[in-house]
Parts: structure tokens; C-alpha cells; sequence
């Protein structure tokens, strides 16, 4: 045996490539579909499918945790999102938010600029709009206030956006570092403010604070102006990228700077101003995040949105309207999950296990649709038992 | 393949004589050289009938796994399992940052029907009282907090212990080993420097620093203290460093007013007696853990449910204090601890019971003075403001009179024989 097991081994050495293969033939292969079997439906069917599976499995696992049954788990995800008026608001509200985020890194990512500053554009903005609260606030009249506030965090995301942006179009800096690095300055820069204005040693310029300048309610809603603004911004930038000139140019530098190049458009130019653009979106961001929001700041104010966002564009194939749905999929796993954890006692983590798996199974499930996985019919485990014994 | 058993089976091993290492640790560690505690959680009794409707909401900053967190959901568990209520009567919201979540938290648990909500964290109050002026008819209730005395809300309110008198007994735990120390001839009297690791530089750590050190200064006249800053509640590793910088400073006993285990661990590897905070340390360290006290959480909470339930107001400023079983202590490890620690802690309890001992007695001789001058008068900003207005005069009948005036410490002295190597604010 242990002879017969060496000269196997060293035989494999010492034959070509191709033998060897055939030797480690796998019982599957993995085919990609062509362009007609990428069709709407296969690929609805199968994400919904995913997100079933993903379901499932989701509430095997809680009730080894709980000992509950599942359906009462899917109806506290449910309850968690939209059981209530406020609970409805709130799923709404932090939808207008994530998808604000994801709209503004949007742009971006169609030309294959890696912005991972969204985080840091966002809440340099909310900075901005926090200091103005904090200074002018009380000194000007409201309707001046909220220009300046506007004004104000527009630009500080521009600018902390267009900074990457020339140094990648002049010197051809890797955005993607860039970005990111941008995040921790205006962490600190926040961790600064937080120090000047608050000398309480609490970790949050709160609303005590920033009295002024809050955005209105409407109908008694103080979330609905914030989801108005979303809802146009949304239906602004779908436009923006499928009609407009810039729109355009935009999808030609991302397929190809040469091509772009080579029919006239000036690429520098592009990629600054799409990273202007991405940058007042992330303005925008930031001052529905506080003067619409929270009426505060903290260094953790965005809480990861810079990043999640980047999940939602992917997901909706940088397609503005699909983003609703990718984001209101992702607040209502966020919220439904919290739901659990709250009803049932169990700690937080587990809210984001939940939230994981499922996106595991939505992120996998893009395999699916675009390759497809056959029967290596020749491979020994769809022969009959006598002959792979042979083998 | 034969390779890949091998190291399968070694690993196994290992892995089997770690389990076994650590067993046999854990063996020897049974609680056999601790006291039974001098001041205990008192067993506390209703005497009020719990409405069949009635809910309570928490929110905590993190979970059980910061201690400081731990303290408090130990507390409400207590109280739920005393007053019998069900998991729909008590809603736990865990790991809620200082920010508009937990404003979101408090709306979603009032909206949910809970008459009294409860914040665990300093940054959390703000958001609270938010949360109060939009529901009227459910009463808010903030731990560590200092500003519902002034904030003219009646629903809101802060509540704290008289956490100063635990460590002050603590601190007497800590002269009376230093004592020990010198009698042997380890260290002369002017070599009892103590260590301390404090999160920040705030009333609040100060204020609890001062009173360890005045409880060891009540028994070891020659004590000095050293003190060193991290700037974090939670920061094992920051806080492991800072006790390490003062043992290499010659501290000999370390305490800290920390959540991790940073200090505990820096004391045990090197031997050094360390007096602890928020609970007993003792199992992870049995040969240089002395005592520790904590704050007791059930006696407010089953006041505010109290209150809730006979619809009565709460106060708005709540400072429990040995009296009400809200400042508790572990027990003394009795490998540690100098003989006689026991009888003088129980003797000091007394004293505070019998309100003829004070921790911040300012007519004692030698005992707290600022640059060799003995405090004779000191205006704290009692009545919160940004510009930190001292407003109060908190010296009376020959003492400070900490948390009188409101439940969070205001204390933020610098007394001699204090020193503080760093700030952070």
C-alpha cells in the first residue's frame, strides 16, 4: 500500500500538466450564461429565491437560539420596520438617508472612481452644518441660518470630495486610499469641534446645543421634508445619469479612459466634476443628518453609511431607482433585526449575524445569475460504482 | 497526508492540555481567602402592588461585556426577578451610542407603552430629555446625568450614588495594607505611593480618586498618590500601560476608576495589591486583589418602579448612599488584605451612618489642603452651564458637602499630595 502510495507520487511529478488534470477533474463546471439567458425573470427568480433560502436559514438559526417559531420572528422583523406610524417613519427616514448616501457615491462609481470617502464627505458636511448651528445659530434670522447651513455643508463635501479627485486626474493618485484616509481627518476634525463646543466631557454636541436651525415639520412629520428631498434628488440623479450629457461621458470614462479619450471628452475634467457632484450629494447627506436627524454630532454620526452605500449601488447596478428597493431591503433587514434582539433579550451581534447571512445569499446569488453551474458528466461520481473503482 | 495527521493530532493535544491548564487553574482559584462583605447589596422589599400593565424601558450603552454596563443590567435583572415582571414588562435596549439613536431608542420604548425609561450613560442625557419633552405622561430617568434639577422638566430625572464613601472605605483598605507594607520594612513610610488609573479628568473620577486616597490618608498620614489618565472608559490596553507607567514610578498598590481589566491584570503579573472598581476582580486575580466597591443600581430602580406604580413623582435628583444599599462593597480577600481592614471598614460605616464622619472633612488637620492651605470655602458649578459659572458654595459645617447639592459629583480639587501625571479631558 504504502509503496504502490510513492510511486503514485512520484509519478505525478513527473507527468505533464494535462494528466494531472484529468486526475483533479472536478464533478462540476461552472459556465457563464450567454447574454439570452440573462433574462429579467431568471434573474428576479432567482434573487427572490436567494432572499427565501436566506430566510430560512435566518430562522433555523433563531430557533436554536430562542427556541421560538420563525414565523413570529419574520413577524417582529416585520412589526420592527413598519408595524407602527412611527416605526413606518423612521424605516422611511433612515431609507432617505442611506439612499442620499448611496445616490452621492453613485456617480462615481458608474466612471470606476473607488470613492471610499463617502463616510468622511458626509460627515465633514454635517460638521459643517453642525458649526453653523453652533455659531450663527440665535445671530442670524432662521431663513439666513438655513442658507448658510446649505451653503456651508455643500461645500465642505465638495471639497473634501475634489481633493482626491484632482490629485487622481493630475498625478494619477490611488483614489481609493485617498478617500479613505480623508475619512480619519474629518473624524478627527470632529473629535476637535466635539472638544471646543461640549465641555461637559459627553461624547456628543447634542441638541441643547445646536437649537437653531432645524428643519421644519411638515403635517406634523418631522421626518417627511428629508424624504422629500431624497425622493427628488433620486429621481434628479436618474436623470442626470441616463439623459444628460454628463451622464454619458460619465459612462464612457468608466468603460474606457482611452475611448473617452480618444472621442474628445476631457477626462480630467469629468472626473472632477463627477467627484463635485458625488460631493454635494454627500453634502446634502450631512445636513439631513443633522439639521434633519439627529440635531447633533458625534464622530460616529454616520455610522457606516459611507460604506453601505457602496453595498446598495452595487446591488442596484448603479441604477437610481433600483437603489430604493436595495436600500429599503437593507433598512428593513437593519431594523427588523434590531426588533429581534429587543424582543427576544439577545445581544446586538446577533442582529448583524441576521443581517449578514442574508447578504451573503443576496451578494452570492449574482454568481447565479450570471454563470450557471453543469454535470461534468465524464467525472467518476455520475459513473456507476464498478467503473470508479477502476479510476 | 501523513503530515496533515500529524499536526492534526498535535493540535488536538495542545489544544486538550491548554483546556486542562486552565482547569486546573480554575480549581484553585475557589473563593476560600475571601470575607464575607462588610457592606453587602441589601435584600430589599415591596411593599407596592406592580400594575398589570406596567412596562420599563432600559437603555444601555453597551452590553454585559463592559463591566460598567454589567453593573446595570445586573441591577434591572435583579429587580425584574424580585418583582416577578415578564420579558413584555421590562424592554432592554443594548449597546445604544450618545447620539440620536438613543433618543430614537426612548421614543420607540414610550411608543411601545413603557411608563418609566432608564438611560445607563452620561451622553445619553440630552437625548433623553428630547425624549421627555415629547412625552409628558412617561417619566425619563438618567443616570450620571446633572442637569433635570435645573432643566425645569418634570418628567426627567438624574440620579447617582454617594459612590465617594465606597471608595473612601476602600481607600482605608488600601492605607491599612500600605501600613502592613512599612511595618515589615518593605517600603518606608515615605515610599506608601499609591498609583491610580483614571479615565478622565472629570469631577466624577476626581472626585472619586480624592476620597480613595483620603480613606488610605485616614489610617497612612504619609500616603501619596499618583495618577495617570487615559482617556477612555474602556480601553484595556491603555489602561494595562498607565498601571505599568506607575509601577514603574515605584507606586506600590494601584486602584482605577476604568471599566477594563487593564490594571487588575498589570497588578497580577507583577504582584502589586490593587484595590478595584464596579465588583470583585478576584477570580481573575486572587493574589493581589484586595476589595473593590461598586455602585448598587436595584435600590433606585425599584424606587422608580415604586413611584411609577403608587404614582408618586420621582425626585429629580437622586443620590443614593450607604443608607439606602445603594454604595455596596465585595468582599475583603483576606490573602491580601492587612489584618484589622475588616473591623476599620465597619467601623467607618458606622461613622457614615451616624453622619459623624465625613469623607471631604476640611477641619482636620493635615488632612485636605490645597497648596498647604486648608479649604475653607469652594464654589462648585452645582447648577450646570456651559461656561462651568461656580454657583454653589459646597463647603459647610466643616465639610464638603459632595452630591448634596445635586447627585453627580462635583468635586474637582487638586489636593496636595495628589499628583497627576497627565490630563485628559
Amino acid at each position: 500500500m504504502k509503496k504502490e502510495k510513492k510511486s503514485v507520487k512520484t509519478a505525478e511529478n513527473t507527468l505533464p500538466s494535462a494528466v494531472k488534470k484529468t486526475e483533479r477533474e472536478l464533478p462540476f463546471y461552472v459556465v457563464k450564461r450567454g447574454d439570452a439567458e440573462q433574462t429579467f425573470g431568471r434573474a428576479a427568480l432567482i434573487r427572490a429565491s436567494a432572499i427565501v433560502i436566506a430566510l430560512l436559514l435566518c430562522g433555523i438559526a433563531t430557533i436554536f437560539v430562542t427556541g421560538d417559531n420563525p414565523i413570529s420572528i419574520y413577524a417582529t422583523m416585520f412589526k420592527g420596520a413598519f408595524g407602527d406610524a412611527h416605526n413606518l417613519w423612521k424605516t422611511l427616514q433612515d431609507l432617505a438617508i442611506l439612499l442620499c448616501v448611496s445616490l452621492a457615491v453613485t456617480p462615481a462609481f458608474k466612471m470606476r472612481f473607488w470613492n471610499t470617502g463617502a463616510e468622511g464627505q458626509v460627515l465633514i458636511s454635517a460638521l459643517a452644518t453642525a458649526m453653523c448651528m453652533f455659531y450663527f445659530g440665535g445671530a442670524v434670522p432662521t431663513p439666513v441660518l438655513m442658507l448658510i447651513m446649505v451653503a456651508g455643508s455643500v461645500l465642505a463635501g465638495v471639497i473634501w470630495a475634489v481633493i482626491p479627485a484632482i490629485f487622481k486626474a493630475f498625478w494619477g493618485t490611488n483614489e481609493t486610499l485617498f478617500t479613505l484616509m480623508m475619512n480619519y481627518v474629518a473624524i478627527q476634525l470632529v473629535e476637535v469641534f466635539l472638544k471646543v463646543a461640549d465641555k461637559s466631557g459627553s461624547n456628543t454636541v447634542g441638541p441643547s446645543l445646536l437649537k437653531h436651525g432645524w428643519f421644519p415639520e411638515l403635517f406634523g412629520q418631522k421626518y417627511l421634508l428629508n424624504i422629500l428631498i431624497v425622493a427628488v434628488l433620486t429621481v434628479l440623479v436618474y436623470i442626470y445619469l441616463k439623459y444628460s450629457k454628463h451622464g454619458y461621458e460619465i459612462s464612457v470614462v468608466g468603460e474606457s479612459e482611452n475611448t473617452a479619450r480618444y472621442i474628445g471628452v476631457n477626462v480630467k475634467k469629468v472626473i472632477i466634476r463627477t467627484m463635485v457632484v458625488s460631493g454635494a450629494l454627500c453634502g446634502v447627506a450631512g445636513l439631513l443628518l443633522v439639521a434633519g436627524t439627529s440635531h447633533s454630532i458625534d464622530s460616529n454620526l454616520v455610522g457606516g453609511r459611507g460604506f453601505t452605500a457602496i453595498m446598495v449601488s452595487w446591488l442596484a447596478k448603479f441604477n437610481p431607482l433600483m437603489m430604493v428597493l436595495t436600500t429599503l431591503l437593507l433598512v428593513f433587514l437593519n431594523r427588523g433585526s434590531a426588533e429581534v434582539t429587543t424582543k427576544f433579550g439577545l445581544n446586538t451581534a446577533y442582529s448583524e449575524i441576521l443581517t449578514g447571512v442574508i447578504l451573503f445569499f443576496i451578494i452570492g446569488c449574482e454568481f447565479f445569475i450570471q454563470y450557471k453551474i453543469v454535470a461534468n458528466r465524464s467525472h467518476k461520481l455520475f459513473k456507476k460504482k464498478g467503473g470508479s473503482e477502476n479510476v | 497526508m501523513f503530515k496533515k495527521a500529524l499536526s492534526l493530532v498535535l493540535a488536538l493535544t495542545m489544544a486538550f492540555s491548554a483546556c486542562m491548564i486552565f482547569a486546573s487553574c480554575q480549581g484553585e482559584g475557589d473563593l476560600k481567602g475571601m470575607s464575607e462583605s462588610p457592606l453587602p447589596a441589601p435584600e430589599l422589599t415591596v411593599d407596592f402592588e406592580v400594575k398589570d400593565d406596567f412596562k420599563i424601558g432600559f437603555i444601555f450603552l453597551h452590553d454585559e461585556n463592559s463591566t460598567y454596563d454589567k453593573n446595570f443590567i445586573n441591577a434591572a435583572e435583579s429587580v425584574k426577578a424580585l418583582l416577578g415582571l415578564t420579558d413584555e414588562q421590562v424592554l432592554m435596549k443594548k449597546n445604544i451610542p450618545e447620539s440620536n439613536d438613543c433618543y430614537e431608542a426612548a421614543v420607540d420604548l414610550a411608543n411601545k407603552g413603557c411608563d418609566v425609561i432608564f438611560a445607563d450613560s452620561f451622553g445619553h442625557e440630552q437625548f433623553m430629555l428630547q425624549a421627555a419633552k415629547e412625552f409628558p405622561n412617561v417619566q425619563f430617568c438618567h443616570a450620571t446625568g446633572n442637569s433635570a434639577h435645573t432643566a425645569n422638566q418634570p418628567n426627567f430625572h438624574n440620579a447617582f450614588a454617594s459612590i465617594y464613601e465606597g471608595r473612601y472605605l476602600a481607600g482605608i483598605a488600601a492605607g491599612l495594607k500600605l501600613n502592613e507594607m512599612i511595618e515589615a520594612g518593605k517600603i518606608t513610610a515615605e515610599q506608601a505611593v499609591m498609583g491610580y488609573v483614571g479615565a478622565f479628568t472629570y469631577a466624577e473620577v476626581i472626585s472619586g480618586l480624592t476620597s480613595f486616597y483620603l480613606g488610605a490618608k485616614s489610617v497612612c498620614p504619609s500616603v501619596t498618590m499618583k495618577v495617570q489618565f487615559t482617556g477612555s472608559w474602556y480601553d484595556e490596553g491603555l489602561e494595562k500601560e498607565a498601571a505599568e507607567a506607575l509601577l514603574s514610578k515605584n507606586c506600590v498598590l494601584i486602584s482605577q476608576h476604568a471599566d477594563s481589566m487593564g490594571a487588575p491584570t498589570a497588578c497580577e503579573v507583577k504582584g502589586v495589591p490593587n484595590v478595584s472598581y464596579n465588583g470583585s476582580t478576584y477570580t481573575a486575580c486572587p493574589e493581589t486583589f484586595i476589595v473593590s466597591s461598586a455602585i448598587n443600581w436595584a435600590p433606585y430602580l425599584l424606587h422608580i418602579i415604586k413611584c411609577a406604580n403608587t404614582d408618586t413623582a420621582i425626585e429629580a435628583d437622586w443620590c443614593g448612599g450607604i443608607a439606602e444599599g445603594s454604595v455596596v462593597l465585595s468582599g475583603i480577600n483576606l490573602d491580601v488584605a492587612a489584618e484589622g481592614t475588616e473591623q476599620a471598614i465597619k467601623d467607618a460605616i458606622a461613622g457614615f451612618k451616624a453622619g459623624t464622619l465625613h469623607v471631604f472633612d476640611v477641619s482636620k488637620d493635615n488632612f485636605i489642603t490645597v497648596d498647604g492651605e486648608k479649604l475653607t470655602e469652594y464654589m462648585a458649578d452645582v447648577d450646570y452651564d456651559e461656561a462651568y459659572t461656580p454657583d454653589t458654595q459646597v463647603i459647610k459645617d466643616g465639610y464638603f458637602a459632595e452630591s448634596e447639592f445635586r447627585s453627580a459629583p462635583y468635586f474637582s480639587i487638586k489636593i496636595d499630595g495628589i499628583e497627576f501625571l497627565n490630563s485628559k479631558t
